[in-house]
């Protein structure tokens, strides 16, 4: 991690399997970071305080708030954001389920649940009804009520459990 | 909005991260997960003009047991270690059911042990845990280390003992004693939320069933982990009766805390809820004790 001048850090870090060089301020938030300079607009932005799950991404694999990091610490690591879950010819099995099972109505919360969702179902491939809204307790949603995006998960597990 | 423009530093070791607090002491904030800092920064409610990144420090991250039972937890052990350990749940049954209401998930991933400590909001299960379970803190600057009793650290709102050039190493949580019984209850408006008022309840019962020692810790009821001294007074030596834990339970919330009110609660619901809860958490924690459960 380089030093430059103007306070700037150089910043490498794996997206969605391509590595980026990217100089950051150290105040760049990561989500700032994957819109802004990479341009990668799937992850939106809520509240910035943490509660609205609206700009998770993976970190490692691990499901994380990304307007709660700097850029700078993604500094080596490996970041997926929605747009590396799947393709348009090819959307993976909870990108599916949620067009399926009508898992979202506006769609702005939706990449954050799809994010938090993929680690979640690795973890736990037959979730009860209860374990799938405390995964999801991180994440508002202002339109469906969850009712919907509930059944969506319950459709990923089933198509994620075909699939293997 | 966004953060304010800092100087960004990433020790590696914990000798480096302590080099820099000397140096830099009070302009310097320790960045751990930054779950609750980071959100501070966001509204510009702090400003620090360097930031000590820990999370490059890959020895502060561990759960350890000790010979005598206890357990130890370096300051960087993330929420969602803690909280898929089974040493946590063999050794501190009352973390272990604790770390789901904090926060969510996602919080969980990355949020830290030593963070929630050194942060010390009130309205944070950790701190008050910590005192319940009559837990020790090592904090570290360069000259040495000192270990501080939970009790003694938190000084008010969002206020510890430690000292500019310290950082908060370690947590090490004493051996479950026999006959010893726990709970915790909690009211938040929605689950993981911030609770309106908790109280964590240890209990130890003697040979012949009378209660030998009894602590009983609030949250989000005052400037910081809120210990009923009185209520834990009246306990003593008693049966675990429930008129008894009833009068314990009107000394703590009426005595003992100082809740505020706010647009969530007025301070009299808080103490209401305070007497319910701190008598069902008392039932819940003798019955552990007694093995009645």
């Amino acid at each position: 991690m380089e030093r430059t001048m103007q306070n700037l850090f150089d910043l490498e870090v794996t997206v969605n399997g391509i590595r980026h060089a990217h100089a950051v301020e150290p105040r760049t938030l990561l989500s700032d970071f994957l819109r802004h300079d990479l341009g990668l607009t799937g992850t939106h932005v809520g509240c910035e305080h943490g509660v609205c799950g609206a700009c998770t991404i993976l970190l490692d694999g691990e499901a994380v708030r990304s307007c709660l990091m700097f850029a700078i610490q993604a500094q080596g690591h490996e970041i997926t954001t929605v747009e590396g879950l799947g393709t348009i010819d090819h959307l993976h099995p909870v990108q599916e389920a949620f067009h399926e099972a009508h898992g979202l109505q506006c769609g702005f919360c939706t990449p954050g649940i799809l994010t938090t969702v993929v680690p979640f179902l690795k973890q736990n491939p037959d979730p009860s009804e209860e374990e799938i809204r405390e995964a999801i307790s991180g994440n508002l949603c202002r339109c469906t009520g969850y009712q919907h995006i509930v059944d969506a998960v319950k459709l990923t597990a089933e198509k994620m459990k075909m699939e293997s | 909005m966004k953060p304010a423009p800092f100087e960004y530093y990433a020790p590696t070791t914990v000798e480096e991260a302590l080099s820099l607090l000397t140096e830099h002491g009070y302009d310097a904030k320790v960045l751990a997960g930054g779950q609750s800092l980071v959100p501070m920064m966001n509204f510009r409610l702090v400003q620090p003009s360097i930031l000590v990144d820990l999370n490059n420090i890959p020895d502060l991250a561990y759960i350890k047991p000790d010979d005598g039972g206890g357990l130890h937890l370096g300051a960087m052990t993330r929420h969602h270690q803690v909280e898929i350990s089974p040493l946590v749940e063999e050794r501190s049954p009352l973390i272990h059911s604790a770390m789901p209401k904090i926060a969510y998930p996602q919080i969980r991933s990355r949020g830290t042990f030593g963070g929630s400590i050194s942060h010390a909001d009130p309205s944070a299960e950790l701190p008050s845990l910590c005192v319940a379970l009559d837990g020790k803190f090592r904090l570290r600057n360069q000259k040495g280390e000192r270990w501080v009793p939970a009790s003694e650290f938190f000084i008010g709102l969002f206020t510890t003992v430690l000292e500019p050039d310290e950082l908060l190493v370690e947590a090490a949580l004493p051996p479950m004693p026999a006959r010893s019984g726990w709970s915790l209850m909690e009211v938040a408006r929605r689950p993981h939320d911030f609770a309106l008022i908790g109280v964590a309840a240890f209990v130890t019962l003697d040979e012949k069933g009378l209660c030998e020692q009894a602590r009983l810790v609030f949250i989000s009821a005052g400037e910081s982990p809120m210990v009923a001294h009185k209520a834990a007074e009246t306990l003593k030596g008693q049966a675990p009766s429930p008129e008894v834990m009833q009068e314990a339970a009107e000394v703590a919330s009426s005595e003992e805390i100082d809740p505020s009110s706010d647009i969530h609660a007025t301070a009299d619901f808080r103490r209401h809820l305070a007497k319910v809860l701190t008598r069902r958490a008392l039932e819940r924690a003798f019955q552990r004790a007694a093995g009645t459960e």
